[in-house]
């Protein structure tokens, strides 16, 4: 009975406020702009810390990778003839890093080198990945055919190695690639299992694994390839000495991520000269999503508040307007046995109308800008059920708040004067 | 139900059962306004009772405060002092809400300007006490097309009062007065913005609900209007002057 009466009441209210049309749509276009930036906020917001939780779902949250980087001055001086350039992470840290640190769970090291791959008449520029099994628990992607690395292929020195699906795809296109022989320059590796990759950036974080992987036993890379490649370059060759390109380290909670980061940083800066290792920590993607977040939200947060308060003011005004515009009805109502808090209600009930209007349209937009700031700027929004909610229950609370005044001062008409009104 | 209401402490059994005659008294009643420094006796002291069922014109030139009394009649003001008891009920010490409720439930309103709410189709104005006595939509909108059809405006129930002629207004307001049954009909110059022929059709109008036993309270002062009346109260300055026309 109660909802019933309150739909009547609010269908009427609707119908007065369709009465001016134009008014009524000029008066919640503030709430409109609010209401969207709002949206707009939230999707953005939402959007930047989906993406941070999938790049660190991609990376491994408890993970901390370990880069060699080419320092600064040995850049400059790589120009000069046939110069060796020896730099990066070495044996040594890998055992020191594992052995250090009680808090880390596991650490796979990595060495790259890029040559290219044939299998049959195909031939693929490779990433070849020399590594451990562990590298599999670290970075873990589903094996689709096969099997991936074992500890024995380390040990016994076995020519086995990994495909990725694209780089099967690639070089074959065919069936039967398990057991097929995968020729690297002279060499001839046994390919073993397929697994799925993942590729691309993951904020400044190159995620470990690319297409084009095909991963082999690390001590099979080091036997096989060494520790130095050439490169030919316009000047002449350029060669580099890198034992390790990488370190994934893997810490058993996230709390011991940070501290851990640390420590590998200080540990490596006493027995590195030059800053030739780069250590980045996935989780700090979150922070950096956060912090972005934040100021999206501080910024897009002022705005629709200034907004909502001027779209709250708005319809104030107009509400205001409204009840000396209608002194006389108010004074009829009263005269026939309306009580205050009649009167009230009904000025309250059309204020609260026309602001959720105001934030249906704000959502539809609101819904809207997320699409276009994907479409043109390239950041990834996510509109949840709570940037559709919330908005709508501001919207109720600024009918609410801004609706009080206006409708106080309609049931404070008194009926006699109201009457008399022309 | 308005007998329990009445059945205030202060009020004895011979109280009561008077009160089943007279549905309206005042007692010494008086209402002072404050213009600036000096004070205006709007009322100056009015005692007096009108019987169920009778048809009073209350007369009298601007300013000798017939206003203040329909007002005060009509539970739209409070009295300065003095007792107002009606419909056996002592209603000068009311809050808001309860002389609203005594207007919604127990009187109706005709006035000189028609005040129906323009945006509002006939058929709604004539609900509007309804909506306030919390009659759902169907049964309200069947009793609002029985009161059409008794003020012969059956067909302008959806029409807007703007499209109406001042005499239909007048009818619609009629209507609207009589939705909620009320014992007390009050008619502040029903007739002052109407021409002499649409006047006479609503005094008729009047009478006819008189003699079906509607209190009848009309404000107005010209001669010939209050000749449709029984009784016919003259005031000046603030007091009742001469009471004219027979009890029954």
């Amino acid at each position: 009975m109660r909802q019933i009466k309150l739909a009547r009441n609010v269908l009427l209210g609707i119908e007065d406020l369709l009465l001016h049309k134009l008014r009524s749509f000029l008066t919640t276009l503030g709430i409109v702009f609010g209401v969207g930036s709002v949206v707009a906020m939230l999707s953005v917001g939402e959007g930047a810390s989906k993406e941070a939780m999938d790049q660190i779902r991609k990376l491994g949250s408890n993970n901390i990778i370990i880069n060699s980087v080419k320092s600064v001055e040995e850049e400059s001086t790589s120009t000069t003839h046939s110069h060796m350039s020896i730099y990066g992470l070495t044996y040594d840290d890998y055992a020191r890093v594992t052995e250090t640190f009680k808090t880390i769970r596991r650490t796979a090291p990595v060495k790259l080198i890029r040559k290219e791959g044939r299998l049959g008449e195909r031939a693929l520029e490779l990433r070849i990945v020399g590594t451990t099994p562990v590298w599999f628990e670290l970075v873990q992607r589903p094996i689709i055919a096969g099997r991936v690395l074992m500890a024995s292929d380390d040990n016994e020195h076995a020519p086995a190695a990994v495909l990725t699906e694209f780089g099967a795809r690639k070089l074959l296109a065919a069936e039967n690639t398990i057991g097929q022989t995968l020729r690297i320059g002279s060499d001839r590796f046994e390919v073993v299992g397929i697994v799925k990759s993942e590729s691309g950036q993951a904020g400044n974080i190159q995620i470990p694994d690319q297409e084009v992987d095909v991963y082999i036993p690390i001590n099979v890379a080091t036997a096989y390839f060494g520790d130095v490649t050439s490169r030919r370059t316009s000047g002449g060759f350029e060669r580099e000495m890198v034992e390790l390109h990488q370190l994934i380290v893997q810490v058993d909670s996230i709390e011991n991520v940070e501290p851990v980061a640390n420590g590998i940083e200080n540990m490596l800066s006493r027995f590195h000269k030059k800053k030739d290792y780069l250590v980045s920590v996935p989780l700090a993607l979150l922070r950096q999503a956060e912090a972005t977040k934040r100021t999206f939200n501080i910024v897009l947060g002022s705005i629709a508040g200034i907004s909502l308060l001027v779209g709250g003011i708005g319809i104030m005004n107009i509400m205001l307007a409204s009840v000396t515009e209608r002194t006389r009805e108010i004074g009829i109502r009263r005269a026939i046995g309306a009580k205050r808090k009649q009167i009230i209600s009904q000025f309250l009930i059309e204020t609260v109308v026309l602001s959720i209007m105001g934030g249906l349209i704000g959502i539809g937009l609101g819904v809207l800008v997320p699409v276009l700031i994907t479409y043109f700027a390239g950041m990834p929004t996510v509109v949840t059920l709570k940037s559709i909610v919330l908005p709508l229950v501001i919207s109720f609370a600024v009918g609410i708040i801004f609706g009080l005044y206006p409708a106080v001062r309609a049931a404070k008409v008194d009926p006699i004067v109201a009457l008399r009104h022309e | 139900m308005i007998r329990e209401a009445g059945s205030n402490s202060d009020l004895s059994d011979a109280a009561k059962a008077k009160s089943d005659i007279e549905i309206i008294k005042l007692e010494d009643a008086r209402k002072i306004y404050q213009m600036g420094g000096s004070k205006v006796n709007a009322l100056g002291g009015v005692t007096l009772s009108f019987k169920r069922g009778s048809f009073w014109a209350i007369m009298g030139p601007s300013g000798s405060g017939k206003s203040t009394m329909m007002n005060v009649l009509g539970c739209l003001d409070h009295l300065s002092s003095g007792r107002y008891i009606l419909e056996g009920r002592d209603v000068s010490t009311l809050d808001d809400d309860s002389l609203s409720e005594m207007r919604l439930r127990h009187l109706g309103f005709i006035f000189q300007s028609f005040n129906l709410i323009p945006q509002l189709t006939v058929q709604r104005n004539i609900e509007l006490p309804l909506y306030y006595l919390g009659w759902e939509a169907g049964r309200s909108a069947d009793r609002a097309r029985e009161l059409a059809e008794k003020v012969g405006l059956k067909e302008r129930l959806n029409h807007r009062p703007s499209e109406l002629s001042g005499g239909q207004m007048q009818r619609v307001a009629v209507a609207r007065a009589l939705a909620n049954d009320p014992q007390i009909i009050f008619a502040d110059e029903p007739t002052g913005n109407l021409d002499t022929a649409t006047g006479k059709e609503i005094l008729g109008l009047l009478t006819e609900l008189n003699e079906q036993g509607k209190t009848i309270i009309m404000v107005t002062h010209e001669m010939d209007v209050a000749a449709y009346s029984k009784q016919r109260l003259h005031m000046l300055d603030g007091l009742v002057g001469r009471v004219e026309g027979a009890e029954e």
